[in-house]
């Protein structure tokens, strides 16, 4: 069957060219019948992408070791969902995955808009074509899938370190974010093109980027606590290229969100929005870069292939079209109106984009620093941790900090009589906060300290702006107070749903700051019997078993917890050598505190033949509401996302009052 | 193997199908231009984008008011500049309406996209 995906690539190939050449020339000559053609070409598109798909799913099911891509990347004794992962754990399957997702994504975007934006839809097909083109010809001439060689008695195996159930996610969901930020990238590139500059780009990409921010956000969290249980050396985020590379598009999606209000309510920052399009999908392609052109080091990384200049490439031509494009059509981009105060909330929003872009570009230069370092002076010099936390300080908690001071300021201007009043309580708590936590110690950390006392603030924003809007519509005549809250969030879901994004962000950086600026760490060489101890917790070395897995042999060290004097139970750190792969992998132990959100952290560094274990043990306060922001960050997305029928009944209205047909 | 490349080619085919299909549903259409927006669309469109605009802006305000967020002061200083830029925008929507007629979509006899034999 390889030879069906093979052609079915190359179907999705001719496909995408056409979309790319027809839905141009349709565009240009205003040919009705050829630019539906090409639509209809993106649709194939993704029919033919989803069979090559199928192809390479039911080879992995069906252990067909003829394919070389199955044999390199599963064996025989790998459990049936991690064979189902392997369709997106190498080089040519996840590139598969990410072809299949653009022409989905596509495909969908263009008949969900070609209602009501039609003119502008014709320019936005060609855009999506070149892409799905790109990715098609590097599946079928450089990263293929479907090669195939004589078949093995087994295959080579998965990396241990994959074969995690959060493997099953977090890399669809990243390639979600990153396929779907192509939606507002073609958007933004047709509205050039064309000079439909209006608002329509904005409102037709606006819940794609949102799809694409969250799943970015969740695969990122996700990834986070796959590093945290499967890596095993303590922490979740390490400042990895690759994993920075999923969170520079993230962070340039999220100033994008944030000023696409500014232009929605006052008519600014047209250029700046698109500017900010085309570095959240540049960035998205350089990540993709990153991970596959093998010119980093990192555990994320696929290996050394030549598929990176071809990226390299293609993402020069993105950079350098976009730019021409966007000087073109300044003359069309000039705003009607200005920044009328620097205390307003656009002025806030303003200031929240600067700080975003700021903390992007600054990751993005120490990503890039080694290979240009390396390129100038032959030695790779990598911009350590340090750097790193040291810019998340100071863009990092300005921004914690401006989250509870926007929504506090009015649209256009505001008095320093109203922020007077406004400030009132946020200011008191966040006060209050900080010198409880001082007397209780905390300030052994100051940046920790302050992060919480802005924590403080933005949380009391939130809970004033939701009981004051309640209070509000319960004025405006809602029945009950319930009905008021309800009616409060649905008549605003952006506005509501963000803050309850903002809330989560809030317990991210109290995790964060509780679980690295306020962490302890111990270590010990014990031998069965001996304890240690750290904090108030008393750990005590009992038992080291061993027993044959599936596709591993795993060998733990059984300790037994207790805390204040007090038995807590059993934990198990040790190893896992996985046979087929020849490799070992690291499995901590970790007991959480549902209560304080604290976790017991146990590494088994290393184990000796006479059964002594060097032990690395790390209390890591408030680290689970890292996880918890996740779902609370789905939550906002979700409420954000949610149809809006009033939004829809103003763009059928709208589009009516200009005499074009809305839907069809 | 062969049965793999007559689904391929099945695959191909289909494909061709539903590319070609706005050709061969339509072959002789009535027109085949694209229904684009002209200039006055255009014109009426951003005219219609700035009155939306200064409406949300005044519906939001009173909401902040409501609220607290915006105090009695800075109230009563933006409220009339909002109302005088709202009442402005529905001012050169009426005039615009009043040059240009609007008419409506099957009087401009613009093809729907649909078919048109």
């Amino acid at each position: 069957m390889a030879e069906l995906g093979r052609a079915a690539l190359v179907v999705s190939l001719s496909l995408s060219v056409y979309a790319l050449v027809a839905g141009a020339a349709a565009a240009h000559l205003g040919r009705r019948r050829l630019a539906f053609s090409a639509q209809n070409a993106l649709l194939a598109a993704f029919a033919s992408t989803l069979v090559a798909s199928a192809v390479l799913l039911s080879a992995l099911l069906r252990n067909d070791f003829s394919f070389t891509y199955v044999a390199r990347t599963t064996s025989e004794a790998l459990p049936t969902a991690y064979t189902i992962s392997a369709f997106w754990g190498g080089q040519e399957g996840s590139l598969l995955l990410w072809l299949l997702v653009l022409t989905g994504f596509a495909a969908a975007a263009v008949r969900l808009n070609r209602g009501w934006a039609r003119d502008l839809i014709v320019w936005v097909v060609p855009v999506f074509g070149a892409v799905s083109t790109f990715f098609a010809f590097l599946l079928v001439a450089v990263a293929n899938p479907f090669a195939t060689q004589a078949a093995p008695g087994d295959g080579l195996g998965m990396t241990p370190s994959l074969q995690n159930p959060y493997m099953l996610a977090h890399p669809p969901l990243l390639y979600l974010g990153y396929v779907g930020l192509t939606v507002p990238f073609a958007f933004a590139i047709g509205a050039l093109i064309s000079g439909r500059t209006d608002e329509r780009w904005l409102v037709a990409t606006r819940r794609w980027t949102l799809v694409a921010w969250t799943a970015l956000g969740i695969g990122q969290l996700l990834g986070a606590h796959w590093a945290y249980e499967e890596v095993g050396w303590g922490g979740y985020y390490a400042w990895d290229p690759v994993e920075n590379a999923a969170l520079m598009p993230w962070l340039a999606a999220t100033a994008f969100l944030h000023s696409v209000m500014i232009q929605e309510k006052r008519g600014m920052l047209r250029v700046w929005n698109i500017l900010l399009v085309l570095l959240a999908f540049s960035l998205s392609l350089f990540g993709t870069f990153l991970t596959r052109s093998g010119v980093v080091n990192s555990i994320h990384s696929f290996t050394q292939s030549s598929i990176g200049p071809w990226f390299l490439a293609f993402i020069g031509v993105v950079v350098t079209v976009s730019l021409a494009l966007v000087f073109w059509r300044l003359p069309k981009l000039r705003s009607p109106t200005k920044l009328e105060s620097v205390v307003s909330r656009e002025a806030a929003f303003l200031y929240n984009n600067l700080l975003l872009l700021a903390l992007c570009l600054t990751i993005f230069w120490g990503v890039v620093y080694p290979l240009l370092s390396e390129a100038v002076r032959g030695e790779a010099v990598v911009l350590g941790r340090e750097y790193y936390d040291f810019f998340l300080r100071i863009f990092g908690l300005p921004l914690l900090l401006l989250m509870g001071i926007g929504p506090l300021i009015a649209w256009r201007r505001a008095s320093l009589r109203s922020l007077l009043t406004t400030f009132r309580w946020p200011t008191g708590a966040a006060v209050v906060t900080g010198l409880v936590l001082l007397a209780l110690g905390a300030g052994s950390s100051v940046p920790g300290l302050i992060a919480y006392t802005f924590a403080a603030f933005v949380i009391t924003t939130i809970a004033l702006e939701f009981a004051r809007g309640t209070r509000a519509r319960k004025a405006l005549g809602a029945t009950s107070w319930p009905g008021a809250f309800s009616s409060l969030i649905s008549r605003n879901r952006r506005r509501y749903g963000g803050y309850v994004v903002h809330a989560a962000i809030v317990l991210l950086a109290i995790g964060i700051a509780g679980s690295s600026a306020f962490d302890t760490v111990a270590e010990a060489k014990l031998t069965r019997g001996q304890s240690m101890e750290i904090g108030d917790y008393r750990l005590e070395y009992r038992t080291l078993d061993e027993r044959i897995a599936a596709n591993a042999t795993e060998i733990r060290a059984e300790l037994a917890v207790s805390r204040g004097g007090r038995d807590l139970g059993t934990l198990e750190a040790g190893k896992n050598a996985y046979t087929i792969e020849e490799q070992v992998s690291n499995e901590v132990g970790i007991r959480s505190d549902p209560l304080t959100g604290e976790d017991l952290f146990v590494i088994a560094e290393q184990i000796d033949p006479d059964g002594a274990v060097y032990f690395r043990v790390f209390v890591k306060p408030l680290v689970n509401l890292i996880w918890i922001a996740g779902l609370v960050f789905l939550l906002g997305s979700l409420i954000t996302l949610w149809p809006d029928a009033r939004e829809q009944r103003r763009l059928v209205e709208r589009a009516r009052e200009i005499g074009v047909p809305a839907t069809r | 193997m062969t049965l793999a490349l007559v689904l391929a080619a099945l695959l191909a085919v289909a494909c061709v199908v539903v590319v070609a299909l706005p050709f061969l549903r339509d072959p002789e259409p009535v027109s085949d231009t694209l229904d684009e927006l002209d200039a006055g669309d255009r014109r009426r469109l951003e005219l219609v984008e700035a009155r939306d605009r200064a409406l949300a802006a005044l519906k939001e305000l009173e909401f902040d008011h409501r609220t607290g967020t915006a105090s009695d002061d800075d109230y009563r200083a933006l409220v009339g500049p909002l109302r005088r830029e709202a009442a402005s925008s529905l001012q050169d929507l009426e005039r615009d309406g009043a040059a240009h007629p609007a008419v409506g979509v099957e009087e401009k006899g613009r093809p729907t996209g649909e078919r048109t034999s």
